[in-house]
């Protein structure tokens, strides 16, 4: 009997240990920021299908010739919740075509959502095995890129987007690759 | 320069000064005890209420900085605005990090003075370490305060406006639902210092079990009306027509619910048998350590959530120490000291309330669990580096059927078996007629529901069981010959039919609600059901801190006009951030619920219409079982409690 009383003791002293980890991981700032060694780069080349209209099929080529944002998300992610109502605010503005990234989801999952909360973007891709993601870097949602007209990746950001990264990194990276042209 | 400029530096020495008191409350008397010194010991109660004294006035003082809009105030400007109506300016108070500590500090020396003014009745070794243990929580959220929230900091220049406070707390909901939800956490203190004192003497005493259930009972029943105003608040505000998202921030008020209802049962085991003491006293230190834990996530920023507070750092590191501390500090005390068997215990049979309760615990304790795995997952995810994961309600639901099925299954059966031993076939014989009722009522309910059969059926079924179950329970009560009905049993009973309603609402909305988003002009009906919903249109309005879009949408009920909404889309004037607000027919048979979308051009808007059948049984349901916690503590038993052990 003795040693069960010390389990609550473990058990606590386990959580702890992840807490402070969680505080350690929240006090560097750069912790959304891991550098991606594909910007520069061209985009993977892609062709997945549309989440509205399944038959229809969309690749890079023919999203090339003007700039786009893609985002990735999925109707399972809650910070996609919580980055929503910018993404919708930034979609609003029209600066750019804002274009979605439906990772490991259900399609009628994604669509509810979207139905619920509200469509900011101007098509949805549809990557349900989560295949073609792997190209991209992608390990988590919400996660954001920018492809400038050539499709070469400009910018990505890990994580919700917030009014700040907007303002201060978005905005900078769109009118760069605007004034290029 | 008004004299009324340096306030703010005396609510700060205010803090100050409290923080000392409360090192005082918590060395001295502590001291006091373990060596069996009298004078040390009186300290508890005058520090106790000196402490209450200064904190209130530093409260007040803020309260005063909003409504004076003080914007040479950090806290005040980045929270008030000029434009902000009176009532939100007090409310603003606790509408952001550093106030809302403030209010708990609050909370938390106004229950340590009402511990230290009813506690008359308890040998005073007992009340000094009792307020002692308090005073040592109250030590660390006045040092949190002081050294990394400090809400009387000044900012000059001072600002010649204010911020705004963020549109989501502007509102009646939500002004009352942080100090009942702290009203509760901090409740816990109570029954967790009961349990340390009780570590420290070495032994638990009946009686002075019996002293701390009313305060356990008080504690849970405003938790219970905390999280269910948040649910309620959410539900209209949000605009997303749900009531419980399994967000974090939701979880994190959740669990010490959940632990406290398991500690309420073993309580009463305890203070009556004998039985599971050491038990009761971990269940006590669980459900506040569970309390700090909430206040330390929502606190910390350290996960994501809907609710999104200030990540800082610093104030993690603060929180995760002060946990480290007192979590540790007494689990430390209750695996060196916990009583090694029920000396006091009874002996119980297989079949006896006893094992009941136990399995009651059980179940509680592992869904309590199960909620703290899938909130922290996500967290041990990303520092195991497996990638950004969201635990998403699938989980939390499918987990939370399998645990609380075979809870609800057995709760008739709780009040109805005798103490020690019972012979099965009584309860049984009783409960029989009834569970068949019960069936007959779901398998109905399964042939009329026109959709979500199941989760319809599972709804009436589990309700009318515990409904009809808890009812033959008060009626065999009340035909025993002079038996009398105490409090304790009423307050059980009204929770248990809470908890009835509560699975109407629950099961039948999921099951039964019916929504339709789509673009209309003016003049165009939505049909949903037997209702239709005609958009009138939508005309600019002005409210004294936002401009709003306001709608109109008249409800037609088989023909005939029901009742007129106007949902909203407010834009705060000092944020420019856009709120819903959603129009509500309330009704207990079902809601109708309108929110305004987008604008879609060409004087089209989006529009979401919901019917949500009983949702209002939710709530009503937590309200009863809050007024059962409530009617619980009143009982007669707990206040002649000197009377009966002389």
């Amino acid at each position: 009997m003795k040693t069960s009383r010390w389990l609550p003791l473990a058990v606590f002293a386990a959580l702890a240990v992840l807490l402070a980890a969680g505080v350690w991981m929240s006090r560097k700032p750069d912790r959304d920021a891991l550098p991606s060694p594909l910007i520069g780069k061209p985009a993977p080349a892609f062709a997945l299908p549309v989440l509205h209209e399944p038959q229809r099929t969309v690749t890079l080529a023919a999203l090339k010739g003007q700039p786009f944002l893609l985002n990735v998300w999925g109707s399972w992610c809650v910070e996609c919740r919580v980055e929503h109502p910018v993404l919708t605010r930034f979609a609003e503005t029209r600066r750019v075509r804002v274009i979605g990234y439906n990772w490991k989801d259900e399609p009628a999952d994604a669509l509810r959502w979207l139905e619920q909360f509200g469509n900011p973007f101007w098509l949805v891709l549809a990557d349900v095995e989560g295949r073609q993601a792997i190209d991209w870097g992608i390990y988590g949602a919400p996660e954001t890129f920018l492809v400038d007209r050539d499709g070469i990746i400009q910018w990505k950001h890990v994580g919700p987007l917030t009014d700040d990264i907007v303002a201060k990194e978005l905005m900078p990276a769109l009118q760069a690759i605007e004034g290029v042209r | 320069m008004t004299p009324w400029y340096l306030l703010p530096e005396i609510g700060q020495l205010a803090l100050i000064l409290a923080l000392l008191v409360a090192s005082l409350q918590a060395l001295l008397p502590l001291l006091g005890a373990q060596r069996g010194i009298a004078p040390l010991m009186a300290v508890a109660r005058p520090a106790a209420f000196l402490q209450l004294a200064l904190v209130a006035l530093a409260f007040a003082i803020l309260s005063h900085g909003f409504v004076a809009q003080d914007f040479s105030l950090r806290y005040v400007a980045g929270n008030s605005n000029s434009l902000l109506p009176v009532v939100y300016r007090y409310t603003a108070v606790w509408g952001a990090h550093e106030g809302s500590l403030l209010l708990w500090a609050l909370i938390l020396a106004l229950w340590t003075a009402a511990v230290a003014q009813f506690s008359r009745s308890l040998p005073m070794p007992v009340v000094a370490r009792v307020l002692g243990v308090m005073g040592v929580v109250a030590v660390g959220f006045l040092a949190f305060l002081i050294f990394t929230s400090n809400p009387f900091e000044r900012l000059l220049p001072a600002a010649a406006e204010g911020r705004d406070l963020n549109p989501l707390l502007q509102d009646p909901g939500m002004i009352i639902h942080p100090p009942m939800l702290y009203l509760g956490y901090v409740g816990f203190s109570v029954p967790f210092a009961f349990a340390i004192a009780s570590l420290l003497e070495g032994r638990i005493d009946a009686q002075w079990l019996r002293w701390t259930r009313p305060w356990t009972n008080v504690a849970w029943g405003f938790l219970t009306l905390g999280i269910a105003l948040g649910s309620w608040w959410a539900y209209y505000e949000l605009g997303w027509g749900g009531w419980w998202f399994w967000d974090p921030v939701e979880n994190a008020s959740f669990m010490p619910w959940l632990a406290g209802a398991a500690l309420l049962h073993s309580q009463a085991a305890t203070e009556k048998r004998g039985s599971f003491g050491g038990w009761t006293l971990l269940l006590a230190i669980a459900a506040f350590s569970l309390s700090l834990l909430g206040t330390f996530l929502v606190r910390s920023g350290v996960l994501t959530s809907v609710h999104a507070f200030a990540a800082d750092p610093t104030r993690g590191l603060f929180v995760l120490v002060f946990l480290g501390i007192v979590i540790g500090g007494s689990l430390l005390l209750y695996a060196l000291r916990a009583p090694d068997a029920d000396a006091n215990a009874k002996p119980f049979a297989a079949a006896s309330r006893e094992t009941l309760l136990l399995l009651n615990n059980l179940l509680l304790t592992t869904a309590c669990a199960m909620v703290l795995l899938g909130t922290l997952y996500p967290l041990l995810a990303d520092a195991l580096q497996l990638g950004k994961i969201s635990v998403g309600p699938p989980y939390f639901a499918l987990m939370f059927l399998l645990l609380m099925a075979p809870l609800v299954a057995l709760l008739p059966f709780g009040p109805l078996t005798r103490w020690q031993r019972e012979d099965l076939a009584s309860p049984l014989r009783m409960l029989a007629p009834w569970a068949g009722l019960a069936a007959i009522a779901g398998i109905a309910a399964f042939l009329l529901a026109p959709q979500g059969q199941w989760k319809t059926a599972i709804g009436i079924l589990g309700a009318c069981w515990v409904g009809f179950g808890t009812l033959r329970f008060l009626w065999s009560r009340l035909q025993m010959h002079g038996a009398r009905l105490t409090r304790e049993m009423l307050g059980m009973t009204l929770a248990h039919l809470g908890i009835a309603v509560f699975l109407v609402g629950a099961l039948l909305v999921e099951g039964l609600n019916q929504q339709r988003e789509l673009a209309v002009k003016p003049g165009q009906t939505v049909e949903l059901g037997r209702h239709a919903f005609r958009f009138d249109g939508v005309a600019e309005t002005r409210g004294p801190n936002y401009i709003a879009d306001k709608g109109t949408v008249q409800v037609l009920r088989d023909g005939r006009i029901e009742t007129t909404l106007h949902p909203e889309k407010r834009r705060y004037a000092a944020g420019g951030q856009v709120m819903t607000e959603s129009g509500i027919a309330p009704g207990w048979l079902g809601d109708a619920y309108v929110a305004l979308g987008e604008p879609l051009g060409g004087g089209s808007w989006a529009l979401r219409v919901h019917i949500k059948p009983f949702v209002r049984w939710i709530w009503a349901g937590a309200l009863l079982m809050a007024l059962g916690g409530f009617v619980t503590a009143t009982d007669r038993r707990f206040r002649s409690s000197r009377k009966e052990s002389a």
